[in-house]
């Protein structure tokens, strides 16, 4: 968006000097924001105390049981808090003090696994929360710093390697930990269960009251945590160690020559974002009842890095933000009757967003619906079994009856018992296709490209239908990959993130 | 009086490469010293020994007649001396009042559990870096002042990112100030207004200074000595006249005279 240019009239008579004069003083004032619902969104923010913000949204996400007695719904809000703590504590490490630590996911299993064992009648320890608790968050601070000891000298893609061992190595003692003995000697011992973890694990037990009342006793004990976390974490970046965690980011060698203890500093950064997924691992091993190793694998790592970016690392509330619209988004995912509208509107946005000026957003769309009718009728006549599917999931409008399920079996090329048979043979053909097609547009230039941009839109499209509406799993990863991209292209600092400079 | 910066013998190789060679240099309380040289010569080199960035294989640096040799770049800057760089080293991402704030950190002690409560040590010496860092920036008049707080260090143009490195050298409230070429890059006037800096810095601010300058104007107007630098060697010390026109730096900066073989 560029600035308006200043009103002529509203100039000082006097020719301006520059870098000290009015003019300059008051360049704040005719600084354009970004446009639209989102840069509203994002000035109301910037106006706002931090801990309006953060009372308000506590406020809100607490009051969620209270409006709705759906445990889906419930659910879904404990499980994206904990989220939202994993985030805040990678923010520490990776956003502020700017270290690529691969190995982050390792202290979050570490604490539950932790928590699990002093807590279940695997030891038949069972220690009482306010003791357990406490406890496993400072050994897992204290782990999070020999962890980084030897890997204090490293930085960037060194420190990104060595920290990723730490997570292989973690997972491979959760799996193989149900028989564990010292090099050798002496007998084995079933440390961590093994493949199938550590089951039975006491719920958390708070002034005798033990938190039974799954989900929303944990939404609870998460959110309350966040706001007492989000609170420390913020105090502690306003402060000196804050800045210099940001000294040390911008450049490590002239943090040091300023007098600030660059090693120091990254290992409190790792054990202090070590501390949060600490906690973390707690309320995951007490709101599940158990621990498995299957939950600390790198994916999730990938996840929690992906929302990090996604909201701005560097910003708390940013990152908060991104852990929530990510894992709602992957949530929705999980039942097709939700992800066919995400898709489809996400589609249409994309269109309405993109496509400029009008008439070119009226031909792609003209020609998206011709495209699809035409293959519908030519392959139709060629071969009727090809376009006989009938959909028999999702939302009504869209099953077979509905108005939209006419539309897409006109438009689509849906075989007979696609869904039924789990047919997804046209669909892995649609797929490849699209990825063909994905290419050539990035190749393409000019009206090639909106042309090109028809078939690849519905193929997508074919390809959403006839298979990925059902793969879950599948789709994760594509989304997440989607996000980045597109992140990439429009925001590459984030949702709510500073746009940084390296070098000027 | 003893020296407040003696250099003792200094020296360091890379490979094959004889950077800095037993380099004996003195600079006294109060005093600016000018470090001159053709490029190549060793003087940023010798900077980075003083400060640790590179650490001497032979020699001493005293700094008060404690020698800094083997210490931590960061523990260095803690004893009491501060550096700028040739090619600007800012946190470009903080803002300007930031940078200046962030190089207090070797100077205060609140550990992460003070800042974390906001106890009282924490949030005292929170007032302290504010206010210090506030009078760090008033030195260089209304240039760094205002508006420009909060503005991001990147956003600032290339003279006042120079006072601003010398605003966040000086923040770390050292004794001896190491000056990498401040006047680079800089106009005439700039330039003018640096020496002038220089000048302030110890007169006002009562730092000892030295500097690394191509600029002979700055170095002739400022400098209490010269020092003379080539292949790592110290080949004259004096005055400026003196050591201007000293037939080895005269060698140094402008070659033997040809001579014409057929």
């Amino acid at each position: 968006m560029s600035a308006p240019a200043p009103t002529p009239g509203a100039e000082p008579a006097t020719s301006p000097q520059i870098g000290v004069d009015e003019w300059v003083r008051r360049s704040g004032e005719r600084i354009v924001g970004p446009a639209g619902a989102l840069g509203a969104l994002r000035r109301a923010a910037e106006r706002t105390p931090w801990y309006v913000l953060l009372a308000v949204f506590v406020g809100l996400v607490s009051a969620i049981p209270e409006l709705t007695s759906n445990q889906y719904i419930i659910g879904v809000a404990a499980d994206t808090m904990l989220y939202v703590l994993l985030a805040v504590g990678l923010n520490v490490a990776v956003g502020w003090a700017g270290l690529l630590d691969l190995g982050y996911i390792a202290f979050y299993g570490f604490a539950a696994y932790l928590y699990a064992e002093l807590s279940s009648g695997h030891y038949n320890l069972h220690w009482p929360t306010w003791q357990s608790v406490p406890l496993v968050i400072a050994a897992t601070i204290l782990l999070g710093f020999v962890l980084a000891l030897p890997s204090r000298r490293l930085s960037g893609d060194y420190l990104a390697i060595v920290t990723l061992f730490f997570l292989e190595i973690f997972n491979n003692f959760t799996n193989n930990g149900y028989a564990w003995n010292w090099l050798g000697f002496g007998a084995t011992h079933n440390i961590t269960g093994g493949p199938t973890g550590l089951t039975n694990v006491d719920p958390f037990r708070v002034f005798g009251h033990e938190l039974t009342n799954r989900p929303t006793d944990y939404l609870w004990v998460a959110t309350g945590g966040f706001a007492v976390i989000a609170v420390l974490l913020t105090f502690v970046n306003r402060s000196r160690t804050g800045r210099a965690w940001r000294a040390l980011r911008d450049d490590p060698l002239a943090a040091e020559l300023m007098g600030m203890p660059v090693k120091w500093l990254m290992l409190l950064a790792v054990a202090v974002g070590a501390g949060v997924a600490g906690f973390a691992g707690t309320v995951n091993a007490a709101y599940y009842q158990g621990v498995f190793p299957t939950t600390f694998y790198f994916p999730l790592l990938i996840t929690i890095y992906v929302m990090a970016i996604l909201g701005g690392a560097g910003s708390l509330g940013g990152v908060a933000v991104g852990a929530i619209v990510v894992n709602v988004l992957l949530e929705v995912l999980r039942t097709p009757n939700h992800a066919r509208w995400v898709f489809y509107a996400a589609v249409l946005i994309g269109l309405l967003a993109k496509v400029r000026p009008w008439r070119l957003l009226a031909g792609v769309l003209a020609g998206l619906v011709a495209f699809g009718v035409v293959v519908n009728q030519v392959v139709g006549a060629v071969w009727p079994r090809g376009v006989h599917g009938a959909i028999a999931m999702g939302p009504t409008s869209f099953t077979t009856h509905g108005f939209f399920a006419t539309c897409l079996r006109h438009w689509l090329v849906l075989p007979a018992h696609t869904y039924e048979a789990s047919n997804y043979q046209i669909g892995n053909y649609a797929f490849v296709l699209t990825i063909a097609l994905v290419l050539a547009c990035t190749a393409a230039t000019g009206w090639k490209r909106w042309v090109l941009l028809v078939p690849t839109i519905w193929g997508a499209a074919l390809a959403w239908e006839t298979t990925l509406i059902e793969q879950a799993p599948t789709v994760r990863p594509l989304l997440l990959g989607v996000i980045l991209i597109v992140l990439m292209a429009t925001r590459p600092a984030g949702l709510f993130g500073k746009t940084r400079v390296e070098v000027v | 009086m003893a020296p407040l910066l003696e250099l003792r013998g200094l020296g360091v190789t890379f490979g094959g490469l004889t950077a800095v060679d037993s380099l004996d240099l003195t600079v006294d309380e109060h005093e600016i010293v000018s470090l001159i040289g053709p490029n190549g010569a060793g003087k940023t080199t010798v900077l980075n020994l003083i400060t640790g960035a590179t650490r001497p294989d032979r020699g001493q640096v005293l700094l008060g007649g404690e020698n800094l040799v083997g210490l931590a770049p960061h523990r260095i800057t803690q004893r009491g001396i501060a550096r700028t760089f040739q090619s600007l080293r800012l946190f470009l991402n903080m803002t300007v009042k930031e940078n200046v704030m962030a190089a207090e950190y070797g100077r205060t002690h609140a550990t992460i559990v003070e800042q974390m409560l906001q106890l009282p040590r924490a949030r005292r010496e929170e007032r302290e870096i504010h206010a210090f860092a506030e009078e760090r920036l008033a030195f260089f008049g209304e240039r760094l002042m205002g508006y420009r707080w909060n503005q991001p260090a990147y956003s600032l143009s290339y003279a006042n990112r120079r006072r601003l490195e010398i605003a966040r050298a000086t923040a770390t409230r050292p004794r001896v100030l190491l000056l990498d070429e401040p006047a680079a890059g800089m106009n005439p006037v700039e330039t003018h207004e640096i020496a002038e800096l220089i000048g302030k810095l110890r007169d006002d601010g009562g730092y000892t200074i030295l500097l690394i300058e191509h600029d002979m104007h700055v170095v002739e107007t400022i400098s209490d000595r010269v020092v003379a630098l080539d292949h790592g060697v110290k080949i004259a010390e004096g005055s400026f006249d003196e050591v201007a026109t000293d037939p080895r730096v005269v060698e140094a900066y402008l070659g033997t005279k040809a001579t014409v073989t057929k």
